[in-house]
């Protein structure tokens, strides 16, 4: 997921100060009206979040965030989001070139990459933080334990920086077992080549539905970095990040309405002042983005909220079986909270 | 009765013929090679039973995930149910037939072309309709075929493409670098020699990574160039480099003579190269040749660090899906037999001109 980030960042800042062309104000959205469609970047390989099943078609967090953008500017998605598979290593200069118009490719918001690599986050679309995974048969209930462990990690990432500071903080010796990819390198963990595994709690979910015994392997609770994942677009080009971030928000908004694919019809017919012009019902938000006035209407109703996204993608009936956690509404004791549309 | 036929009815002894005397003469000739074989005769028993066991008896092959993991051998079903994905890679589904009539025709097209008495115009232009209908399947766009942007290329076409044109593009390039190399012309001279050395100092991944990362930040504003067509530049660019080496190999080992001789018909220098000094040099350099287009087929797959999907990123990708990321062996051992079936064919082909060659010189 950040594999190289330091490497990568220098290039990108070597490149930034040769004098990068940032975006103007409403370039994006006219540039996207006239090719007719939004060229997004995902990740191509991560199941959940951006992938392509058998038949070649997208799904994902990712996938699906890209898709609301494309339902606000155009009122539906069929044939109307353009998907390029993108490494930790080219995602943000595929940005920067032009290459694509959205970047939603599970990238940690920090603020180096927002203030020197020519682009903005958005709304964040999934709260991630590193964990471990350890076999049940273990006995350890948390990440404290874990003094002498032998650790499973990708190397050269910052999960294992993160691993690497977490041991040394709490005074912990630790052995690493580094293996380039993510497949083998679960295989080698139930292979019992090493005690913990350690990375993004997303993908500790799917790894451990990936093994032969899932129920033999726990996540222990310890979530030791943030890694608030959020759509990127260029920096510059404010109506643009407009639009990306609303729609987003849209879906958290419409969750915390209450209102679903399924019932928003029911609800554009509500009295509640809030939710008609939220439903674009009463007219205003559309026009302040540049927006047909049903853009909420259409996301929910093709896309979904973002329970419902969440659910269908990584949620508990899928293989990953994700918690919400962090990524329930606030008033569920998440972290996702829309700001008023009006 | 002749004595002929008194000589003729004592047989050779039993141990001296058939297939005893094979034995014999090939495997047990002596002490070491006697020892050899049976080492290596225990390590295959040790081994090939399990293997087959693994793969074939204890073998599930058109299961879910979930069912593989019951099995107790091979989870062929990894290539089995994904098997389309696999080698199409993310082209739109209902319309794969399309890379897969393109790639037939490729195959065919090189089968038909391996003698090279058949090399004349008309095969000339025959390549250039099957390359054009080959392209149009492809990229479609015309007589009702819809357009699949190069984006979507991927899995074995796209293998198959990058390899292709990288090899058919980079071996001219290459010689006539190697040429330029030799050349007395010091600006053609030091241009060939700055770009050799320049290309075989970094890895194929930099050129990669340059044409794929750099490059695009460097275009004026609203010029994008093909993400595909970047990566088979870089390919041709740097296998040529390699090429130009092995081919001034080549060069070097022709007697001086030779060119004294050329030289001494009144040839120009044109003629020279292409009458006498080339066919005769790049004869002699064929399996080191051949070495370098092998590995650059095989380097194609290296475009997976820039995100393109050619057949092994789409296996990776498989893998990537939870339900079958156990199953990683498997999947490779069908991916590896794919390079396998296409590189042994041209070492095959190789050894075939090599003995052509040799043949035609025998007769005259």
């Amino acid at each position: 997921m950040h594999q190289f980030k330091s490497l990568f960042i220098g290039c990108t800042l070597l490149l930034s100060s040769a004098g990068l062309v940032f975006a103007g104000n409403g370039d994006t959205l006219k540039a996207v009206q006239a090719k007719g469609y939004i060229q997004a970047g995902v990740n191509g390989d991560l199941f959940g979040f951006g992938k392509a099943d058998q038949k070649g078609v997208w799904k994902g967090l990712d996938v699906d965030t890209a898709r609301a953008v494309a339902v606000a500017v155009f009122g539906n998605f069929k044939d109307r989001v353009r998907y390029t598979p993108l490494t930790a290593k080219t995602r943000f200069t595929a940005l920067q070139s032009k290459e694509i118009d959205l970047l939603t490719r599970n990238a940690t918001q920090t603020l180096g990459r927002d203030t020197s690599l020519g682009l903005d986050f958005v709304q964040v679309n999934y709260y991630d933080g590193q964990g471990f995974m350890v076999p049940k048969s273990l006995g350890v209930k948390s990440a404290k334990e874990l003094g002498g462990a032998t650790v499973c990690v990708l190397p050269g990432t910052t999960t294992e920086q993160n691993a690497a500071d977490f041991f040394r903080s709490n005074n912990m010796d630790w052995k690493t077992v580094t293996i380039e990819s993510t497949a083998e390198l679960s295989q080698a963990f139930f292979a019992g080549r090493c005690d913990v595994m350690t990375s993004d709690a997303s993908q500790l979910a799917g790894i451990r539905a990936s093994s032969p015994k899932p129920d033999t392997y726990m996540i222990l609770p310890d979530i030791i970095s943030k890694e608030p994942l959020a759509p990127a677009v260029r920096h510059g080009d404010n109506q643009w990040k407009d639009i990306v971030n609303y729609a987003v928000l849209t879906m958290i908004n419409a969750e915390e309405f209450g209102i679903t694919s399924k019932n928003v019809d029911e609800m554009a017919k509500s009295k509640d002042p809030k939710i008609q012009r939220f439903l674009g019902v009463t007219a205003g938000n559309g026009k302040a983005l540049g927006l047909d006035e049903k853009f909420a209407y259409n996301i929910i109703k093709q896309v979904g909220n973002y329970g419902e996204v969440f659910e269908r993608n990584v949620g508990v009936n899928t293989p990953l079986g994700i918690e919400r956690g962090l990524n329930a509404l606030w008033t569920n004791g998440g972290l996702m909270y829309s700001p008023p549309f009006k | 009765m002749s004595t002929n036929s008194e000589v003729a009815d004592i047989k050779p002894p039993a141990i001296n013929v058939g297939v005893l005397g094979w034995v014999r003469s090939h495997l047990f000739n002596g002490a070491l090679n006697s020892i050899a074989t049976i080492v290596v005769l225990l390590v295959a028993m040790k081994f090939i039973p399990q293997f087959v066991q693994w793969a074939f008896i204890d073998s599930v092959w058109f299961t879910s995930g979930q069912e593989c993991h019951e099995a107790a051998g091979a989870c062929w079903s990894v290539v089995t149910q994904n098997i389309r994905f696999n080698v199409f890679g993310y082209y739109p589904y209902e319309h794969q037939w399309r890379p897969l009539v393109a790639m037939i025709i490729l195959v065919l097209m090189l089968i038909y072309s391996r003698d090279w008495k058949k090399w004349n115009r008309r095969l000339g232009y025959l390549w250039l309709v099957a390359l054009f209908v080959m392209g149009l399947l492809m990229k479609g766009g015309l007589f009702g075929l819809i357009s699949v942007e190069t984006t979507k290329w991927s899995g074995l076409p796209l293998t198959l493409l990058l390899s292709f044109f990288g090899i058919l593009a980079s071996y001219p390039l290459g010689v006539a670098l190697a040429l330029g190399r030799q050349s007395t012309m010091p600006v053609i001279k030091a241009f060939s020699v700055v770009y050799i050395e320049l290309i075989r100092g970094v890895p194929l991944i930099t050129m990669l990574f340059m044409s794929s990362v750099m490059f695009p930040l460097f275009l004026p504003e609203g010029v994008t160039i093909d993400k595909v067509l970047r990566a088979q530049v870089a390919i041709i660019i740097f296998t040529a480099a390699y090429v130009a080496e092995v081919v001034r190999g080549g060069l070097q080992a022709m007697d001086q003579g030779q060119y004294e001789a050329a030289e001494s018909l009144g040839l120009n220098y044109f003629q020279k190269m292409r009458l006498i000094i080339l066919p005769q040099a790049l004869k002699i350099v064929i399996p080191p040749t051949v070495g370098v287009l092998i590995s650059a087929f095989k380097d194609t797959s290296l475009v997976v660090i820039i995100a393109l999907y050619d057949i092994l990123n789409t296996t990776k990708s498989i893998l990537n899906v939870p339900e079958w990321t156990g199953f990683s062996t498997e999947a490779y051992i069908f991916v590896a037999s794919i390079y396998f079936v296409f590189c042994f064919s041209m070492s095959q082909y190789s050894r075939y001109v090599e003995s052509e060659l040799e043949y035609k010189a025998e007769e005259k």
